[in-house]
């Protein structure tokens, strides 16, 4: 009996202490998650604004200005070429990648479920584990030199773009959608059945207008990834700092500019600030986007 | 046992860690034991941090694998990185790093003149470019008054400068890079502007694929670069060679620079003493594409200035 009673003591001490343990484990973690987080956002800001407070650039000739030539004698800053690149491939890697990762995402959950599923989402998952540069050396050497073959010119520039980030963004959308459409609860396709709907006429009918919220949540998922992206981007664009008038003129894109850019100027000067500001745009567009996709899951629960 | 998983990973995660964390100077104490025999007193030790320019990271990592293996030196730790000349003069002159890598004297680069002035700088090779072309663009020399005609936007076809009937595609650097820098000051004489429609590429390999691939292409690369996929094209009818170079006939080369903020260490002067030594320049140097110091019978400044 008091055999029975002793250990029980020391067990309750061990899971207080378990308990504490944990508790102070993860507010640590969350403080430190807060502090990271605050000051990347700081940091990105104070660098990014000091181009217009200190070094005296108007936000009307960054946001508005034409001519991109740090270097030149004056100095231009005006970012409207990476900023109307960045928007173009990213809306474009969208709008292919959308309805290809909805029919995916409907051809694994609704088509055909179990051997489906069991083979394409593995696939789309190795997709997404591919490094961008391999991406962006495929693109180099096959959409490059394809679109350059099929429509002359040098092939680089916003449509090689896009397609290399519509495959990149790919998995996000598929598997974002494929989630979407399986937590839809099964009563509202058997009922569509059973009023006699056919597949096509459920899907098109019923599934994808209630789970249109979520979907959309996927397509701004994709987005904020392809507006991110730099390093495959950059390698097939082109990056002339000026603003297109095809497809398949070399463009730039806030994120290639940075990347070409950043090791080459000396922290503080006007053209090192002015690529923290472009980093300052890409932060505020994510932000951007992370409302929106808030904004939608909002939606979706009523 | 399994609740406990969890907080068995983190710990080994922290250990690890810190393992890495410490696992340098282990190995240097564990150098130091072994190598008792003989004068010990006088072994230098050190870290030594080199930052900065991508165009000669090869030859510096090479170069300080090879020293840290000759027993002399067993006790110093040279790391090095990328991140371009901006980098490493920002780097170098807040004292970040021990040395900061540049292609480009400070002077071009750093604002601060107080800054520069700090700075004691150490060439240890010299870097050529050639301008190269598309195959079949029909052209094999070009003067300076066309490559600026080219690369101002002022001649847009081929036929303009001999060649054939074709659109020029520029292939650039972005215009903070060094390699432009130096193209644009000895080959063309001004900073040129950005072309519409003009490729930019900061990869030397890319600039070659893409060169090599797209019909009608110019662009410039460092003398490592140059092979058989690409025309290379002479300049005011002088070939871009080692020898030309050295003899101050081929116009178009600068400096590889390791800056140091005011006189170095023992440790960091005596790696700097072995790049500039017969074994590094007459190697490693020539084998990585560079040219050494020693057969240079020009020198330069930083305004340009040649001197014989």
């Amino acid at each position: 009996m008091n055999n029975k009673l002793k250990p029980r003591r020391p067990l309750k001490e061990k899971h207080y202490w378990e308990e504490w343990t944990g508790r102070i484990y993860t507010s640590i973690c969350v403080v430190f998650l807060i502090v990271v987080m605050f000051s990347i956002v700081y940091f990105v800001a104070s660098k990014g604004l000091s181009t217009f407070f200190q070094n005296g650039v108007s936000i009307s000739e960054f946001l508005g200005g034409k001519t991109w030539n740090p270097t030149g004698e004056p100095a231009f800053y005006g970012a409207l070429p990476f900023i109307t690149g960045s928007f173009i491939t990213t809306l474009l890697a969208a709008l292919i990648a959308s309805p290809l990762g909805l029919c995916a995402a409907l051809f694994m959950t609704e088509i055909v479920p179990g051997k489906g599923k069991k083979i394409l989402q593995p696939a789309i998952e190795l997709l997404s584990g591919i490094p961008s540069v391999v991406y962006g050396f495929i693109g180099l050497s096959v959409i490059v030199p394809l679109l350059r073959s099929i429509f002359g010119g040098t092939g680089v520039g916003i449509a090689a773009g896009c397609l290399v980030l519509a495959v990149m963004i790919l998995p996000t959308v598929t598997s974002i959608m494929a989630d979407a459409l399986s937590a839809l609860p099964k009563g509202l396709r058997e009922s569509s059945y059973a009023l006699g709907a056919t597949r096509w006429q459920t899907i098109y009918r019923v599934i994808i207008p209630t789970t249109l919220p979520a979907l959309l949540t996927g397509v701004v998922l994709g987005m904020a990834r392809a507006f991110g992206e730099a390093l495959a981007v950059q390698m097939v664009i082109g990056n002339a700092p000026h603003v297109p008038t095809s497809l398949l003129e070399s463009a730039s894109t806030l994120t290639s500019v940075i990347t070409l850019s950043m090791g080459n100027t000396t922290m503080g000067s006007v053209h090192n600030n002015a690529l923290w500001s472009m980093a300052l745009v890409l932060l505020v567009m994510t932000f951007v986007f992370v409302i929106l996709v808030r904004l939608l899951e909002r939606r979706n629960r009523v | 046992m399994f609740k406990k998983l969890p907080f068995i990973l983190m710990t080994l995660t922290f250990v690890l860690v810190l393992a890495a964390c410490g696992s340098k100077n282990d190995a240097g104490t564990e150098g130091a034991a072994s190598n008792g025999s003989g004068e010990a007193a006088t072994e230098l030790s050190g870290n030594i941090l080199a930052v900065g320019s991508t165009a000669l990271l090869p030859l510096v990592e090479q170069a300080g694998q090879k020293f840290m293996a000759v027993d002399e030196y067993k006790n110093v730790t040279v790391q090095v990185q990328g991140g371009g000349s901006g980098t490493g003069l920002t780097q170098v002159s807040d004292g970040q790093a021990t040395i900061g890598n540049s292609d480009v004297f400070a002077e071009e680069k750093l604002e601060d003149e107080a800054k520069v002035k700090e700075l004691v700088d150490h060439q240890v090779a010299v870097v050529a470019m050639a301008p190269v072309s598309n195959k079949d663009t029909g052209v094999e020399d070009l003067t300076k008054q066309q490559l600026v005609d080219i690369f101002s936007g002022k001649v847009t076809n081929w036929k303009d400068v001999g060649g054939a009937d074709q659109a020029i595609v520029i292939v650039n650097r972005p215009s903070s890079s060094g390699t432009r820098a130096t193209f644009e000051k000895y080959a063309l004489g001004a900073k040129m502007d950005d072309i519409q429609g003009s490729i930019q590429e900061d990869s030397s390999g890319n600039v070659r694929k893409l060169v090599a691939e797209t019909p009608g292409a110019i662009g410039y690369l460092a003398l490592s670069y140059l092979d058989d996929s690409l025309q290379v094209l002479k300049y005011e009818g002088v070939e871009a060679t080692v020898e030309n170079v050295e003899a101050g006939t081929y116009p178009v080369w600068a400096y590889e620079h390791m800056y140091t903020k005011g006189t170095p260490d023992a440790a960091t002067q005596a790696f700097l003493d072995y790049i500039l030594s017969d074994e590094i320049q007459q190697n490693d140097v020539t084998e990585l594409g560079y040219i050494p110091m020693s057969g240079m019978k020009v020198k330069r400044d930083a305004a340009g200035n040649v001197v014989e």
